[in-house]
């Protein structure tokens, strides 16, 4: 044990936490799937995926099955490594950012307290936001390989969509951070279990947030990446088989991962509302933890759910419109609402004296 | 040997190898992709050191932005082997000769620097933390801080007067 002088209980506990997160966002991104066919089909007045187990609950398993057994097809003039890399480096730039969310609070197994989080760094929201600024690689690589000009068309588009939006986020999370005076996500929760939800001190900045997060996941109103009338059918038009399912699937992992930040941030995350969270840890005990996580769990559901229903609601934008309300109506917006953040905060620190 | 000086020499290989395939590969969208691997390793070296601020506006800036541009370009202008111009020997061996001037120069600069500094302090110093780096900026540095976001904005402003239509 000279030469690798570990602690590896915490190895051991880390690749346990890991593996447990990214298992459960993939079943989660396979049942968002599901969801979204009963969402659409229930605002559609249809009853949807009915076949597959009771209520149609093994399509997802059916829809992977099927997509596992297509043929893959590489095109001949396509670069066939960065073709391949496409849907991997999109997989992982959805999976890097569970990295720093805070699950829940914390267990007791054999005396040792264990975060319910992988990696508490203080620098979370900054790591949220360079993971996401890679996100456009993934597109950008798998269009361009596919040697095909609606891919490559398609993949320009989410990019520039990606990289234009990144700004109004970036700028609407500036007067948050102010507030909360921490970039760790752990001290943004813990903050709001003692105080209020962020949401009723930002409630500009998280609809502007939200608005972002819509155009970064690719969703509809913003959809412009896979308008299928417009560019046949996408940066994905080449692939087939599982390398499309993984582009699909990505796509849900990033729906999940931002509804978990929205939640992180401006819904007070892991806390539970009108409970104490520590007295709770004095009856329950470990429960109080996992009590927590199905908290979370069910804000996150929610904001699913609203993702949803925007979808089966809001006509897709024009490609001029989506950079005039990026551009010229978010980014001022931000910047309004993070002037008038800064000085009322300090106003405050000054105790209301100019 | 401990874990540091482990990650230390992973990031290192991957550093200079994957600069070498910026310089070396033949298509350029490949040589962004190198790039970037190179800024990932470099932002791993900033971690070691514990700059945690530096590694990560490292990846957002480097990675994140410019390189999306990078390749942006290149992807419209579709560069491949075959249709870039060679260029001619002549060429290549001066830039050939150039580069081993650079080398040497280098090389004669760096001679002495090794011992008088010391090794870099691994996980010790604590002013790359983000609360330590922000109190320095606006306490000690403002007016700098200040000119160079002034900078910044001249430089915004020039962008948005090119890019408007007559």
């Amino acid at each position: 044990m000279v030469l690798l002088s570990f602690d590896w209980f915490l190895i051991i506990e880390k690749a346990i936490l890991i593996s447990i997160v990214i298992v459960a966002s993939l079943v989660i991104a396979m049942y968002e799937t599901w969801g979204e066919r009963k969402v659409a089909a229930f605002i559609q007045d249809r009853i949807g995926p009915d076949r597959a187990g009771f209520g149609g609950i093994l399509q997802p398993l059916a829809d992977g099955m099927k997509l596992f057994m297509k043929e893959e097809i590489i095109p001949n003039s396509s670069n066939k490594f960065l073709f391949v890399m496409g849907p991997g480096l999109a997989m992982l730039t959805a999976m890097m950012t569970s990295a720093v969310i805070p699950w829940g609070g914390h267990l007791e197994i054999m005396g040792r307290t264990v975060p319910l989080q992988i990696a508490d760094i203080n620098i979370g929201i900054l790591y949220v936001f360079g993971v996401v600024s890679l996100g456009v690689y993934g597109v950008m690589i798998g269009g361009w390989a596919s040697n095909n000009k609606f891919s490559l068309m398609a993949a320009l588009r989410g990019a520039s969509q990606m990289i234009s939006y990144e700004l109004a986020m970036g700028l609407s999370l500036i007067a948050l951070l102010m507030l909360t005076g921490t970039l760790s996500l752990r001290t943004i929760v813990e903050q709001q279990s003692t105080g209020h939800w962020n949401i009723w001190y930002q409630p500009l900045g998280f609809i502007i947030f939200f608005v972002c997060a819509l155009a970064e996941c690719n969703r509809t109103p913003f959809d412009l990446p896979e308008a299928e009338s417009e560019l046949n059918f996408g940066y994905h038009q080449e692939y087939s088989s599982m390398k499309l399912g993984f582009y699909l699937f990505a796509e849900y992992v990033n729906m999940f991962i931002s509804c978990v930040i929205m939640a992180t941030l401006f819904f007070g995350g892991y806390d539970i509302p009108f409970v104490n969270d520590a007295h709770l840890y004095e009856i329950w005990g470990n429960w109080a933890a996992l009590a927590q996580v199905v908290m979370l769990m069910a804000k996150v559901i929610f904001g699913i759910f609203v993702f949803m229903w925007i979808r089966w609601t809001v006509p897709r934008f024009r490609y001029d419109q989506l950079m005039n309300l990026g551009w010229k109506g978010l980014i001022p917006l931000a910047l309004a609402n993070m002037v008038i953040t800064a000085v009322v905060a300090l106003l405050k620190y000054n105790n209301w004296h100019f | 040997m401990n874990i540091s000086q482990i990650l230390f020499w992973i990031l290192t290989v991957l550093a200079l190898g994957s600069a070498l395939g910026v310089v070396l590969s033949k298509n350029p969208v490949y040589s962004v992709l190198c790039l970037i691997v190179t800024f990932f390793a470099i932002s791993g070296h900033y971690i070691l050191l514990n700059a945690q601020f530096l590694a990560i506006v490292n990846i957002i800036v480097y990675a994140g932005a410019i390189m999306v541009l990078f390749l942006f370009v290149i992807m419209l202008m579709n560069l491949n082997a075959e249709v870039e111009p060679q260029k001619s020997k002549i060429l290549k061996f001066a830039g050939f000769i150039a580069g081993l001037c650079l080398f040497l120069v280098i090389v004669a600069a760096l001679k002495n620097a090794e011992a008088k500094t010391q090794a870099a302090q691994l996980a010790s110093g604590d002013i790359g933390l983000i609360k330590n780096l922000g109190t320095a900026l606006f306490n000690d540095y403002v007016l700098p801080f200040e000119i160079s976001s002034v900078l910044f904005l001249s430089a915004m402003v020039g962008a948005v007067v090119i890019g408007k239509k007559e």
